[in-house]
């Protein structure tokens, strides 16, 4: 049974083997957790140098291990379970949003030369991808593991057995929900230019700057980047724990070391989500190798430096953006961005259609928009004359009344 | 010596057969998914029984993948574990805050439950049995998401497009029927 494509597999399975795959899988670990050590650290620190303060500066230089300090902290402190509380769901919510985050990271390929290669890299006699796995349904197992990533906020506010988490969670997966739609469909336009739902696969088809934000046109990049912020409950779209409103959000009676996975996960999505933008749309590690001596090191560096400007770009947008309300998060996530995103889809699949026909694209394009432009004029005229009717309908009753109060 | 034969036993047991490992899995899968299932229906507690039906659906879709389809199993996560049984436990948590046991959970209509139960099973099981009968899944060759795509826009469309627009009824009738004017 083909379980992967990774040459590494393909051959006798023996200990080496074994080893490597163990060693990739121990690697990737500690990547992230390192990461995510540093993510937070850089959060608060450029933050800070946003906010013309100077931020953590005591543990460590620059105050680098105080996210060290804090999980210390954190996991010395006493672990406190609400009476109220459902105390088995309760314990499990942390874990529900921590390891589909941690699974994610495992089909990113961080590294390997995609130009002149196949993007293998040779280790120990062996061939394989600097991956942990590279399943065919690829990137269709990050939006199941995004959805599973639910659960955790769900069942942390509804176990919590007090109010202001519960409306937090409540806030929280409605919103999860209603992104990953336009989510998806924003990748559903990567996998139309790339032809494989293979995370390996669709960065191979971006190699030499193909790089899928131009191939399907911006939009969609646009799209996944809103929709990404907001499935990551990140400014401007934190409605989930506005202090103001809701005390903590779905966590507030979560303290100590279960806080500190929550946390944990919320930071190891940023990167995640980044990396899979990366992945999706900036070629992943594509980029020239500037020294044939180490060309090695060129992609894995390409990769981490495209990470990092994602990373930078979502701590600006939290320095930068006040939050938004929930109708208008509503409002952008149904009535904008899912059609929008619907269109652009649709519009592609015209293309991609029209490429194999031989048919010229610019015809293609103007046939396609004037029809999708035609139903959503009908669909809006649809809206539009029910929406009259149902006004009509109130205000005439509304004068039944007013003549019953009368009389 | 002995690490030394401890390492070829190893690689005899990873280079070995497939299959056994893929029974042991099926075993440990079934076992979970049975007693999951049990516990849904004899818990207390409604928002319980939601997440035992998660832990089911989850063995169903390891089950896929371990028979290599594994297209249809990560579908299994995304649309009954990612859409649906959240809209369960969104309706629960929307409409009784409370925790604890649920006294309405355990009532007469249980027993109408068995009898639905016994006959969905019957019916279904039946209908595997004479369709497929001994019929052994090919395990050599995993189905694709190219050729799954393939088939049904081809071969089934008609299908497809049915369930489509039973779906879509189905969607515009949920929001007539909860509209208030």
């Amino acid at each position: 049974m083909v379980i992967a494509a990774d040459p590494l597999l393909l051959g006798p399975i023996g200990l080496e083997v074994f080893l490597i795959i163990l060693i990739k899988v121990v690697a990737s670990f500690v990547l992230l957790m390192v990461s995510v050590m540093l993510m937070v650290w850089f959060e608060r620190k450029l933050i800070s140098d946003m906010q013309n303060r100077i931020g953590p500066d005591v543990a460590g230089p620059w105050g680098i291990l105080q996210t060290l300090a804090d999980g210390i902290k954190l996991f010395f402190k006493e672990d406190l379970i609400p009476e109220n509380a459902d105390r088995p769901v309760f314990k499990l919510a942390p874990y529900l949003s921590l390891v589909p985050a941690f699974l994610v990271f495992a089909i990113v390929p961080i590294g390997g030369d995609f130009r002149t290669g196949d993007g293998t890299v040779g280790w120990f006699g062996h061939r394989t991808f600097l991956q942990v796995a590279d399943p065919p349904m690829g990137i269709l197992l990050f939006l199941a593991l995004s959805s599973v990533a639910v659960y955790g906020v769900m069942l942390a506010g509804w176990s919590s057995g007090s109010k202001y988490p519960l409306l937090g969670s409540v806030r929280a997966s409605a919103q999860m929900i209603s992104y990953e739609a336009a989510l998806g469909l924003a990748i559903a336009t990567v996998f139309l230019t790339g032809g494989s739902l293979s995370t390996h696969e669709i960065v191979s088809s971006q190699s030499n700057w193909n790089w899928n934000v131009a191939t399907t046109g911006v939009v969609p990049f646009l799209i996944f980047l809103v929709a990404g912020t907001a499935e990551l409950n990140r400014p401007p779209f934190d409605l989930v724990e506005a202090e103001q409103e809701l005390v903590g959000g779905f966590h507030t009676e979560y303290s100590s070391i279960r806080f500190a996975l929550f946390f944990l996960a919320e930071f190891m999505n940023v990167i995640t989500m980044s990396a899979i933008a990366v992945t999706l749309f900036l070629g992943g590690p594509d980029g020239p190798i500037l020294v044939e001596q180490v060309a090695w090191i060129w992609p894995i560096l390409w990769f981490s430096l495209k990470l990092l400007a994602f990373l930078f770009s979502f701590v600006w947008l939290r320095a930068t953006l006040p939050r938004i309300r929930y109708d208008q998060l509503m409002d952008l996530g149904w009535k904008v961005l899912i059609p929008l995103a619907l269109g652009w889809f649709l519009l592609i699949a015209a293309l991609n259609v029209g490429r194999d026909r031989g048919w010229s694209p610019v015809p293609v394009v103007l046939v396609s928009v004037a029809v999708l432009w035609a139903g959503a004029a009908m669909l809006g005229g649809a809206v539009r004359k029910a929406r009259a009717e149902r006004r009509a309908i109130e205000l005439g009753s509304d004068e039944v009344l007013d003549a019953g109060d009368g009389a | 010596m002995i690490a030394m034969a401890a390492l070829q036993g190893f690689d005899s047991l990873m280079s070995g057969d497939t299959v056994v490992a893929q029974n042991i899995a099926f075993g440990i899968l079934a076992v979970v998914m049975i007693v999951a299932a049990l516990r849904m229906v004899t818990t207390g507690n409604v928002v319980h029984a939601a997440l035992y039906l998660v832990i089911v659906l989850a063995g169903v879709a390891g089950i896929f993948i371990l028979l290599g389809a594994e297209f249809v199993g990560v579908t299994q996560v995304l649309v009954y574990i990612g859409a649906i049984v959240v809209l369960f436990l969104f309706g629960i948590m929307l409409t009784r805050g409370a925790l604890g046991e649920d006294e309405e959970a355990d009532t007469e209509k249980r027993r109408m439950a068995v009898l639905v139960g016994v006959l969905v099973l019957v019916v279904t099981g039946g209908a595997v049995l004479d369709s497929f009968g001994d019929a052994a899944v090919n395990r050599a060759a995993p189905s694709l998401t190219a050729e799954i795509g393939d088939t049904i826009f081809s071969q089934y469309i008609v299908p497809f497009e049915a369930v489509s627009v039973l779906l879509l009824a189905a969607l515009i009738g949920a929001i007539v029927v909860a509209r208030k004017d």
